[in-house]
């Protein structure tokens, strides 16, 4: 049963040395083939859950704790080498910013031939070709020069797209992807969505995806955590928790009505600011701004409810008695 | 091209200047270098040597010209020389104390005329462009492609031997750097939203840099003149112990570091007394001036 | 690139015209007649007419520009007053010597700087860092003929290990016999650019390991070697660059360090001319100088153009 858990995660805490607690536990599991979104609003800790997830926060800055397994290794505890081992063939990233996370000075084919020879055994020849293949499967014209080219010869769109030929080239059962076409331009971010998700479903990944947009989270995703103060607020299936929302930070952030097409639609915004991250509230985090609040919300974290099996919220107003659930739906 | 070897050590960043700095700002700043332990005792310890050497006269010292031949080259520890004699019998301490005196001064007043002489065209390079700031700027290239050491040789070489020549050499060798700095700080302070804000609603030239540039200009200028100090000690000692600069019978370290070269079979320590009066004073500028630019880099 | 670079070339024409006016100037802001800074006071009164005539020195000041270059640009710096040997001869072989001596501190300084600001950058904060900061500041804030004298006093007077004096005997040769004296002032030299590479690459580093590139790098599973080599890679133009400024630097300022030692390179000859005043050795050895750091600048900018892919190909 548990063979083909890529990731479990239980109470999972980033903390920085700054006082900041960016990530304040959270739990899920993911699956073989299944893609996470992660919706949330700026600075409520996706991007670091992702890095921590690879154990990519900065080494001396980070305070990691709780339980998280890749594949049934831990990575809490593992060392650097251990970790180094899992990042590439069993985990890898696509960042936000394709301009920046490419080393400047080395051709994209070299950036490639490094990861597959740092990872397998073979000679730099076949690495070179591996890499050439990778480069024509995320659809690079003339992939051949490209090869030879410098990140800066390579436009916003074809340079994620050797970012993604990076992540690839060493088959990671596991791909994470941080906004990753928020930087593109509007026709670009479509044409890479798509080559991801052919690419998810042709290599048979896991996948967790960070996006703004909730209808790229509707089209790419299996399940869908909206994040808040460090914590998965509410995780369920898309289509459930797009179309009914349970906690009031989800609603609030879906909009009230959310219907087909909605692609290219940002997330509602929230009268109020999230919370200081260095002093967090002992309560619900999102009560201060929550229009349901009352004064049970402040007295302590509302524990995770399942109305359903597979749908979860941190609301002490949602009825965790699957009857109950049914009678509101039906209402 | 040139600045990276020189320059890169000695700049706030223009690109962290991001608001006008007011009052508080300098309160911070103020705060942040009380704090700065090293920097204090640096400070400490300049402070010391400017007292003495300031105060010199009232200190009960001897004369600092006039010696012994029977005490010569006494060694450091002699009662009554606490840091023994020179090769002419004069009393080290208190040659080393006036020797200070005219380091210090031919080592800060090319800086001082620098700062302001070269802070004034690089301002105005900056803030005017165009044609001036050409001019102005491609003149500085001109020194800049001489090594600063050579340039101020060859300049005091040419004019001979003595205190206003090493001067004006070296005041020669740092207003093309103090140029390059301020017309760079105030380039891009230039360009800044809130004075183009200002330049645009009309106010007078003279105006915006009174009250929008200096403030942001003036601080980072200084810095960097801190910074030159320290290079200036050491040249401006440096001139002298070639023979260019103080002239005997005159104390100056370099000078004095020079005509103890013969003692260092006999009285090594004594020696190396005067060169350690430069390290320390160079050393304690660049730290000093490292912790000021450290503390006005907050964004206040 | 060949555009830039031709380009670059051009601009070092006017740079370098500029630069042997200001040498050209440095006899006449010697106080009193030029001729008088060109030839000794016992010179014949045909010498002085027949000079007088050669250099123009009866025309103005833009003729006697234009007819001193013609003689320097044949390689003609005219006579040292104090011997009557020609400039030119002299400097070949001092600038030789200053070139090895430049050459060996530069080198070690920037081996030095690369080690220590490389390890204080990625082991940012810890004691390491400290260390090597502090040996930084030490490093550019020491007199260094006041070191040279230090060394001195340690590795000849005291221990009688290496010689405190002069070049060595005949030639240079790269023996021992002639090594043994360069180490002393080599060392000394070098505590300035291993002072500044140190800091130089230090704030690279930082700056480096701070990009987003590096979480990425990690991220690919590489190790430590590997990912020194990405860092070293993006550094070296900038480390490169700044070691080529400072030979030029070394080149022009080792007058200090070679009155110290009495090594026979050019700040020996600067360092004698001041003392016999005698201009055309000093106005010669300048010009020199000043041309070879112009000339490394532009070779400086030019490797480091060709180093970056970034700037390549504009
Ligand atoms: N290396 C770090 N050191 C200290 N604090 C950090 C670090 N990285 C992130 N943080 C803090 O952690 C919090 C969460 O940041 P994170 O980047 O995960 O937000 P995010 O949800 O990805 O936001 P966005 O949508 O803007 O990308 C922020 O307050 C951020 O300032
Ligand atoms: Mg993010």
């Amino acid at each position: 049963m548990r063979d083909d858990l890529l990731v479990l995660a239980r109470d999972l805490r980033v903390k920085f040395t700054t006082g900041v607690n960016a990530v304040n536990g959270v739990d899920f599991d993911l699956r073989q083939r299944e893609v996470l979104c992660i919706l949330g609003e700026s600075g409520s800790g996706k991007s670091v859950t992702l890095r921590a997830l690879m154990r990519l926060n900065p080494p001396t800055k980070t305070i990691m704790s709780g339980t998280l397994e890749l594949g049934g290794r831990d990575v809490v505890q593992a060392s650097e080498n251990e970790m180094s081992d899992l990042r590439g063939p069993f985990v890898s990233m696509i960042f936000q910013e394709p301009m920046t996370a490419l080393d400047p000075v080395f051709t994209i084919g070299r950036q490639i031939t490094e990861t597959i020879l740092r990872h397998e055994n073979i000679s730099r020849r076949k690495a070179r070709r591996r890499a050439l293949e990778l480069l024509e499967l995320v659809q690079i014209p003339s992939a051949k020069r490209r090869l030879d080219a410098y990140p800066h010869e390579l436009s916003g769109g074809l340079r994620q797209r050797a970012m993604i030929a990076i992540a690839l080239s060493c088959r990671p059962k596991l791909l994470l992807a941080d906004e990753p076409t928020t930087a593109l331009d509007a026709s670009v971010q479509i044409q890479i969505l798509l080559l991801l998700r052919e690419i998810q479903q042709e290599l048979g990944m896991g996948m967790i995806f960070v996006t703004h947009d909730l209808g790229v989270a509707g089209e790419v995703a299996d399940r869908i955590a909206v994040m808040y103060a460090g914590r998965f607020i509410e995780e369920g299936p898309v289509a459930d928790l797009m179309r009914q929302p349970l906690h009031p930070y989800a609603k609030g952030l879906l909009g009230a009505t959310v219907h087909e097409g909605s692609r290219g639609k940002r997330l509602t915004t929230i009268p109020g600011a999230p919370p200081d991250l260095r002093d967090l509230p002992g309560g619900c985090a999102f009560a201060p701004r929550c229009t349901e609040a009352e004064g049970a919300c402040l007295a302590h974290l509302p524990e995770l409810r399942t109305p359903v099996p597979d749908r979860a919220a941190r609301c002490i107003h949602v009825d965790d008695r699957p009857a109950a659930f049914g009678e509101r739906l039906a209402s | 091209m040139t600045e990276i070897a020189t320059v890169s050590s000695g700049l706030v960043a223009p690109r962290r200047i991001l608001k006008p700095r007011r009052a508080s700002y300098w309160r911070a700043v103020g705060r942040r270098l009380l704090r700065d332990r090293v920097t204090m005792v640096c400070l400490g310890i300049l402070a010391v040597m400017a007292l003495a050497m300031i105060f010199a006269p009232l200190l009960g010292l001897y004369d600092p010209l006039q010696g012994s031949m029977i005490r010569r080259l006494k060694p450091v520890g002699t009662p009554g020389h606490i840091l023994g004699t020179d090769e002419l019998g004069r009393d080290m301490l208190t040659r080393l104390i006036y020797g200070g005196r005219l380091s210090w001064f031919v080592g800060i007043t090319p800086v001082a005329i620098a700062f302001v002489v070269g802070g004034a065209l690089g301002i105005t390079a900056g803030y005017a462009g165009g044609r001036i700031n050409m001019a102005i700027m491609r003149i500085t290239d001109v020194f800049y492609a001489f090594p600063s050491v050579l340039l101020a040789v060859a300049i005091s070489g040419a004019l001979g031997p003595g205190i206003g020549n090493a001067i004006i050499a070296m005041t020669m060798v740092f207003i093309p750097m103090m140029i390059r700095i301020s017309e760079s700080v105030t380039t891009s302070t230039r360009n800044l939203d809130y004075v183009e804000a200002a330049r645009s609603t009309g106010a007078s030239a003279l105006t915006v840099v009174r009250v929008h540039v200096l403030p942001n200009v003036l601080g980072s200028i200084f810095v960097y003149a801190t910074t030159l100090v320290s290079v200036s000690m050491i040249l401006a000692s440096g001139l002298s112990f070639i023979g260019l600069g103080v002239k005997p019978p005159e104390p100056e370290w370099g000078l004095m570091l020079n005509t103890l070269r013969t003692a260092i079979y006999t009285q090594p320590l004594l020696a190396t007394l005067p060169g350690l009066g430069i390290f320390v004073t160079s050393l304690c500028f660049n730290m000093a001036s490292d912790g000021l630019r450290a503390a006005m880099d907050v964004r206040a | 690139m060949l555009l830039y670079t031709l380009r670059r070339i051009l601009y070092a024409v006017p740079i370098a015209l500029a630069v042997s006016l200001v040498c050209f100037m440095l006899v006449h802001i010697a106080p009193g007649d030029p001729i008088d800074a060109i030839l000794p006071p016992d010179a014949s009164a045909e010498t002085v007419a027949l000079v007088r005539k050669d250099y123009g020195l009866d025309k103005p000041l833009p003729v006697q520009f234009g007819l001193w270059l013609a003689h320097v640009v044949q390689g003609d710096f005219g006579r040292s007053i104090a011997n009557r040997r020609l400039v030119a001869d002299e400097l070949v072989s001092a600038a030789s010597k200053t070139f090895i001596l430049a050459t060996t501190a530069a080198s070690l300084g920037f081996v030095i700087g690369c080690i220590l600001g490389g390890l204080a950058g990625a082991f940012r904060g810890t004691l390491i860092d400290r260390a090597a900061v502090s040996f930084a500041v030490g490093g550019v804030s020491v007199p260094h003929y006041w070191l040279g004298m230090v060394l001195v006093i340690i590795f000849s007077v005291t221990l009688g290990w290496l010689p405190s004096m002069s070049a060595g005997p005949g030639d240079w040769a790269w023996d021992w016999l002639h090594i043994r004296h360069l180490i002393l002032p080599a060392i000394t030299l070098s505590v300035i650019p291993a002072g500044l590479v140190t800091r130089t690459v230090r704030g690279v580093v930082v700056e480096i390991l701070s990009q987003d590139f590096m979480t990425t790098l990690r991220g690919k599973g590489l190790r430590r070697l590997m990912l020194t080599v990405h860092v070293m890679k993006n550094a070296a133009p900038t480390a490169l660059a700044v070691m080529g400024l400072q030979l030029g630097y070394l080149m022009g300022g080792s007058i200090l360090v070679e009155t110290v030692f009495a090594w026979p390179g050019t700040g020996m000859m600067l360092n004698q001319a001041i003392f016999q005043r005698d201009i055309p050795v000093l106005q010669g050895t300048t010009l020199v100088l000043a041309m070879i750091f112009v000339a490394l600048n532009l070779l400086v900018d030019l490797i480091q153009t060709a180093l970056d892919p970034r700037m390549r190909r504009t």
